[in-house]
């Protein structure tokens, strides 16, 4: 019974959002110079033994971009699989769910990858 | 979830053939129909229409289904020269206007393929619910706003800001790129879509409205503006050769700019 007008202004506006695109924009801009040193490395990575491996991601020329990397993309991860939770999930339980879950997942991958380049970079 | 499969009584099943015609020139049409008072599925039928006796026009075509095949044949329609926007359906896999789409500019001429505009409710046969493409419309608040005191004659505005207009205000709200968006149709109860969103740009950058930072409030939402992914079908679908996926990134522009 509810007026159509009255429908498309449901709860109002959010008066959110604008952060959440700036983000997108700006973890894409970090992400591309970031990623292209993370396909040098990978490259450079190749064939080395383990020793040399960690010696060249302990370095920190290698081990701070590769945190940046991490920060930058989980960051964008989230953010991205958000807008597409939004997009197809309705059910109004599993949407709150399934963005909770989003980024349970993206910090925890963060953090174990910076866990890891740390523990490499400081040899414990 | 979403739902991609369409609800059982809305699959469509094929329809009656209607009786060709002893002509030289016809060409088939493949029409959606649908009758709320008969219970059935929609169901495709199949008209010929007599090229020699028509305009070169899909309406033209329509036309002279309803006035010599089957006049129970519903579609909207008024000034069959593309400033109405009353005949927008989706022909040939693309939303646009009976009027201004010829029949020999579909699959060459070979086949006329008419279907509602997409993801709308269906009143009958071509005819879609536009409610809420008007009320999303009338949401915008699509007229001028001021606090100054009215002038004697008229708000002035120069040229540069006049021009600023163009390519916004043409919009005849047909609803072809609306209904033609991906995002619209998972989300159109709280995305506002590309038609609502051109005319939002177009009172935004009126210089002469004095609302501008209200007109973005309003806006600024997770839903109303920021389910465009730039899709561009909205661009590549408007009978009129707008862009209302410019119009979009402008009105994002603009929320970020003034946040710095």
């Amino acid at each position: 019974m509810r007026t159509p007008l009255g429908h498309v202004r449901g709860l109002g506006a959010a008066k959110a959002g604008t952060e959440h695109f700036w983000m997108q924009r700006m973890t894409a801009v970090a992400n591309l110079p970031l990623t292209l040193l993370f396909v040098a490395v990978v490259v450079a990575l190749s064939g080395s033994s383990h020793a040399g491996a960690t010696a060249m991601l302990g370095s920190p020329w290698i081990a701070i971009p590769m945190l940046l990397l991490t920060l930058s993309v989980t960051f964008h991860m989230r953010i991205g699989m958000q807008v597409i939770i939004e997009d197809y999930v309705h059910d109004e339980l599993l949407k709150p769910i399934a963005i909770m879950a989003n980024s349970f997942f993206a910090v925890a991958v963060g953090l174990a990858s910076v866990f890891a380049l740390l523990k490499i970079s400081f040899g414990v | 979830m979403v739902q991609l499969t369409l609800p059982k009584n809305s699959r469509i099943t094929e329809g009656k053939t209607w009786p060709k015609p002893q002509a030289k020139n016809v060409t088939p049409f493949k029409v959606y129909r649908w009758n709320p008072d008969d219970g059935m599925n929609p169901r495709v039928d199949t008209f010929w229409v007599d090229r020699d006796d028509c305009g070169p026009m899909v309406l033209d075509g329509l036309i002279w289904i309803k006035s010599n095949v089957d006049s129970t044949l519903t579609f909207r329609r008024s000034c069959r020269e593309g400033i109405c926007g009353s005949c927008a359906m989706n022909i040939d896999g693309t939303n646009t206007l009976a009027c201004t789409k010829g029949m020999d500019d579909c699959a060459g001429g070979k086949i006329v393929k008419i279907y509602p505009l997409p993801h709308m409710p269906v009143v009958k046969d071509l005819v879609p619910d536009l409610t809420q493409f008007y009320a999303q419309h009338a949401s915008i608040e699509p007229w001028l706003k001021t606090d100054t005191r009215e002038p004697g004659a008229e708000w002035r505005q120069s040229r540069e800001d006049r021009a600023k207009l163009d390519g916004l205000y043409e919009c005849i709200l047909c609803a072809c790129c609306t209904t033609s968006c991906p995002s619209y149709w998972w989300n159109g109860d709280r995305y506002l879509g590309p038609a609502a969103l051109l005319q939002a740009y177009r009172w935004l950058v009126d210089s002469r409205d004095e609302r501008t930072g209200q007109r973005l409030d309003e806006l600024e939402d997770p839903f109303r503006l920021y389910r465009c992914h730039t899709i561009m079908n909205c661009a590549k679908t408007c009978p009129k050769g707008l862009n209302p996926a410019k119009a979009i990134a402008q009105i994002k522009q603009l929320m970020v700019a003034r946040q710095f």
